[in-house]
């Protein structure tokens, strides 16, 4: 079942919340991952990971450099659901 | 006229380490040594790294002489006669000799000439395939007793300007020795490679592109999170093989001594692992920093000095590194 545009940005932000503490009410589209939220590679990388089990998706490496904002990675997952 | 059959060789059924040895570099440097050249913080290197300081050696110390300390040891604690010794296996991707091998000259400095030596490239997996080949020779019967090193002095292949793998460098060398043994001592290794990622980390250039002027002196650089991503989430299929070769569960360990890579990844590898609190786990980067090939025994010796009860139980150990290569045994620790 695909997941709508809400329903990825909801569980993204949870996987930010596990794996950084972030606040689930920081993360919004236009959010860039390194210079909003402070997320960095390592962190970032978790929650790639996590999210490909979570929505079904493969997120390749080469991929992960172009996700700058939460938007990008939204736009990626929705677009890439099996 | 006939042939006459050959005869073959066959070893005993099992083998264990009998002992560990450890040298470090000389120098403790700490990260607000580093920090300057790579525009960074003490605290941007602890948060991404778990490192608070690295050894690092004397510019007379090389390799050799940290491999020959750290072998000396394992066989002093060993009880073998060193001229019982009949092959040596150094690990490393940091002499700067090409030839002749870094463990010739080690065999000798211990008295072990003339035991079989080798080195083996297999960068962080490097102690782990040392392992894998002294159980092979002494349960083929090519061998009754073997030194296994790990040896590196990474700072001789760093460039301080570089944020993506230098500031986590350290040196040193672990070694151990490997010999007959009444009961299983060494679990089946699991081990590979993956050229296809050859380039996710290694040396940025060739010494022939160094000699001819069009690049500087090669060092190490690495796609971090391809790496981490690797590190992880690969290797904790290998880790868990590993452990259904040797015929246990995660819940049986004593420890888990993965290679000192960076401690956000011995984190996360135990967390994915799903280790029981009671294993004890090799941090030994916290202060040594990731000294490749040396890190496993490295960090295995300071467990067994710090948790002398450990001695007896199993530990899981796994190395992964340039190559991409990785290796993992279970081991009855000594």
């Amino acid at each position: 079942m695909a997941f709508t545009n809400d329903e990825v940005l909801a569980g993204l932000a949870e996987l930010i919340t596990d794996e950084t503490g972030i606040s689930a009410d920081e993360v919004a589209l236009e959010k860039s991952f390194t210079d909003d939220l402070d997320i960095d590679s390592i962190s970032m990388m978790t929650i790639v990971v996590n999210a490909e089990e979570k929505f079904g998706v493969t997120i390749p490496d080469d991929e992960v450099k172009n996700l700058k904002t939460v938007g990008d990675a939204v736009t990626y997952i929705s677009s890439n659901q099996s | 006229m006939s042939t006459p059959t050959l005869r073959q060789l066959q070893g005993p059924a099992h083998t264990r380490i009998y002992a560990y040895g450890a040298a470090r570099g000389e120098n403790a440097v700490p990260n607000e040594d580093l920090v300057g050249p790579i525009d960074s913080s003490d605290e941007w290197i602890r948060q991404r790294t778990g490192i608070v300081t690295r050894v690092r050696a004397d510019k007379t110390t090389d390799a050799i002489d940290l491999a020959a300390a750290a072998a000396q040891e394992a066989v002093e604690k060993s009880g073998v006669a060193p001229s019982d010794i009949d092959a040596v296996i150094v690990a490393t991707i940091s002499n700067p000799k090409q030839t002749p091998s870094a463990s010739a000259i080690v065999a000798d400095r211990i008295g072990a000439n003339p035991a079989a030596a080798y080195d083996v490239n297999a960068a962080c997996a490097g102690f782990a395939y040392g392992v894998a080949q002294a159980d092979a020779l002494v349960r083929g019967g090519l061998a009754k007793h073997v030194v296994v090193v790990g040896a590196e002095k990474l700072s001789d292949i760093v460039d301080p300007t570089d944020r993506s793998i230098s500031f986590l460098l350290g040196d040193g060398a672990g070694a151990v020795v490997v010999g007959p043994s009444d009961t299983p001592g060494i679990g089946p290794t699991v081990w590979g490679s993956d050229g296809s990622k050859a380039d996710a980390v290694g040396m940025n250039h060739t010494l022939t592109d160094f000699r001819d002027g069009s690049a500087p002196w090669p060092t190490l650089r690495q796609e971090g999170p391809t790496v981490f991503r690797w590190a992880v989430w690969e290797m904790v299929k290998v880790a868990r093989q590993a452990l259904d070769a040797a015929g246990v569960e995660a819940s049986d360990l004593a420890a888990f001594v993965p290679h000192q890579a960076n401690m956000r990844i011995i984190d996360e590898f135990a967390k994915q692992l799903g280790l029981p609190e009671s294993v004890v786990i090799g941090r030994d980067i916290e202060t040594t920093g990731n000294t490749s090939a040396a890190s496993i025994p490295l960090a295995t010796h300071r467990l067994l000095a710090e948790h002398p009860e450990l001695s007896g139980g199993l530990a899981l150990q796994i190395g992964f590194g340039a190559g991409l290569v990785f290796g993992a045994q279970v081991v009855v620790l000594p």
